[in-house]
């Protein structure tokens, strides 16, 4: 395959990219630049070179049509459950990193390697390099499965793919070398933005356009929720990052909104940034992950539909509740607090929905630890979102804003839901999508559970003793009106909590890892030699 | 009118009206008589891929 094309356009780019690095107006921005250079002139070589990455496997196992070529395009989705998995550890690893430096502020590196710069990298490498990557790939695999039809676009995939890569590392590597917009999940500067929203629209087009030519009449519900996110989440990035840049040269914005416009703005973006990436995307993912793993349709179809709709008009509504207190007018508010409370019922029935479609095959959960992940997940969907609204009410976000309790409460989320839902989709999908018989090692997917698992109760627990301990540390008056610890004490009574929660993300860390292996040598299409799971049937007793 | 007193009177009387009925009437839809065998069609739609598993 010749990519004629593709070699000129990146070449152009990378000499672009070049000029950006001499004529740069900032030393960060300049610096960028080489790295951009250097991302796109690799990846010129690479196409040059022809460079063929190991085959995918025995053709012959995989699904083709009677011209030879697969029936679905698979090939950006191969790539994408291997980012996703390269992605999950790196990000956590990260994160394992960031909860040691809080614990031992020594692990703080100057420059590049401090809390400040490495806490937004945690955050946008497991929301939007591991979440994002799992997000495209399953979207692409379910669309084209429920549509029966091909992915619209040809190359575009490819395109949406690369082109969300480089995103990941422009951002990644902005970060370290210091340049932030400084808002929450959407720190890096207006040029990579620009060039998200690029690939953005080439991925609503390749979704869309799958849909549009689908053989089945119906738009299956998953594909309802994954549009959702994709057009939601173009919404929300371009209105929250419309900024005037300094210069064309350089790496500095400012924000078309100030003072509390501003701050309602970054919010409204945050919080349907957890609604609508967080939430509707993969619950798209549940939504077709669990009855395929299952083999059983889900519980209830119209209970869906109306999941759905509840979603999407209550959701957007709940970004105020992380401005309490603040100079937000207090009926904005309140009525971030009511929708969000609101939110209770659409949640739990989706959660509810996810779990009953295993009604009459519980007893999967004994033997099939993919599913248990996947049960887990929606179990832990239901705990955060049981959590976020009692968080949002007024009285209870008054102990519990800027502590760790939030910072808890968001794991319970990312990794209880995002985190294991995705290695569920992960494990189902990685030998479909490389024609293998089965995972290299089913116990292996059983100590990743269990490592999961384990270490998130252990973070979840500890955040929340830690998080209520300096809520309450921070309103403790004596009988003379004084504060009676200073900020310094309750940071110094923080230690130890903050050390078990290292240990609880490391576990989580460590059962990722497991997954990398599995995938790895399931991908090579090697099968461990093991015992099944569940042990044997019980011997029937006769009558007495 | 003031463009915000003006946007925040349309926001919560016409809109509110207007996204009140809208989702009332998905879920009222989805009630529809029929609905339910329309429904359990759909939700066969993953399991039924052939080339799949």
């Amino acid at each position: 395959m010749k990519y004629g094309k593709e070699i000129v356009l990146l070449t152009l780019a990378a000499f672009l990219a070049l000029a950006g690095a001499a004529l740069g107006e900032d030393t960060a921005f300049r610096s960028h630049m080489w790295v951009l250079f250097f991302s796109l002139a690799a990846f010129t070589i690479v196409l040059l070179r022809q460079v063929s990455w190991a085959s995918v496997g025995d053709p012959a196992s995989i699904p083709l049509r009677s011209d030879g070529t697969e029936r679905y395009l698979d090939g950006p989705i191969r790539y994408g459950a291997i980012a996703t998995v390269f992605w999950a550890v790196v990000g956590l690893l990260v994160g394992v990193v960031v909860a040691l430096q809080l614990a031992f502020p020594q692990l703080n590196f100057e420059p590049f390697l401090t809390f400040g710069r490495m806490r937004p990298l945690h955050t946008s490498a497991v929301i939007f390099a591991f979440g994002g990557n799992a997000l495209i790939a399953t979207s692409f695999y379910v669309v084209q499965r429920t549509s029966r039809a091909r992915l619209f676009g040809g190359d575009l995939a490819w395109f949406v793919f690369w082109g969300y890569q480089l995103f990941i590392i422009l951002a990644a590597t902005g970060y370290l070398l210091g340049i932030t917009q400084s808002r929450e999940y959407a720190e890096p500067e207006w040029y990579v933005d620009v060039w998200l929203t690029i690939v953005w629209v080439a991925y609503f087009l390749v979704f869309f356009g799958t849909i549009l030519r689908r053989k089945e009449p119906h738009i299956y519900v998953a594909n309802w929720f994954y549009l959702s996110f994709i057009i939601t989440i173009a919404m929300l990035h371009i209105v929250n990052n419309l900024a005037m840049p300094v210069s064309f040269l350089g790496s500095k914005s400012y924000s078309l909104f100030a003072g509390v416009q501003d701050a309602l703005t970054q919010w409204w973006y945050g919080h349907n940034a957890v609604g609508f990436f967080l939430t509707a995307g993969f619950l798209g993912m549940m939504y077709y992950f669990v009855p395929k793993q299952a083999n059983r349709p889900v519980y209830s179809y119209r209970l869906s539909i109306i999941h759905f709709w509840a979603i999407i008009f209550l959701y957007i509504w709940a970004g105020p509740h992380h401005l309490h207190y603040t100079a937000l007018p207090d009926w904005a508010q309140t009525l971030g607090m009511v929708f969000s409370i609101m939110l209770w019922m659409p949640s739990w029935g989706g959660m509810i929905n996810g779990l009953m479609t295993l009604s009459g095959a519980w007893d999967k959960l004994r033997t099939d630890p993919i599913i248990r992940m996947m049960v887990m997940a929606v179990a832990f969907y239901g705990m955060a979102t049981f959590e976020g609204p009692l968080m949002s009410i007024k009285a209870v976000n008054s102990l519990s804003h800027y502590t760790d309790w939030t910072i808890g409460h968001v794991h319970s989320g990312a990794l209880g839901w995002n985190g294991l839902i995705s290695f569920g989709a992960v494990y189902f999908l990685v030998p479909r999508l490389w024609g293998r018989e089965r995972l290299y090692s089913i116990r292996m997917v059983s100590w990743h559970f269990w490592l999961a698992t384990i270490g998130i109760v252990i973070y979840a627990a500890t955040m929340w003793v830690s998080g209520i301990q300096q809520g309450l540390m921070w309103r403790e008056y004596d009988d003379q009106g004084f504060l009676v610890y200073t900020f310094a004490e309750t940071v110094a009574a923080m230690f130890p909590y903050y050390v078990m929660r290292a240990v609880g993300g490391g576990m989580y860390l460590l059962g990722a890892i497991l997954m990398a292996f599995n995938v790895y040598k399931t991908i090579r299409g090697e099968l461990r030699e093991e015992a099944p799971m569940g042990g044997r049937a019980p011997a029937l007793q006769p009558a007495e | 009118m003031e463009i915000y007193t003006a946007l925040r009177q349309f926001a919560d009387s016409w809109a509110l009206l207007f996204m009140t009925l809208f989702f009332a009437g998905a879920v009222l839809f989805v009630f529809r008589p029929g609905a339910k065998h329309h429904a359990q069609e759909a939700a066969l739609i993953p399991l039924k891929d052939d080339q799949d598993d």
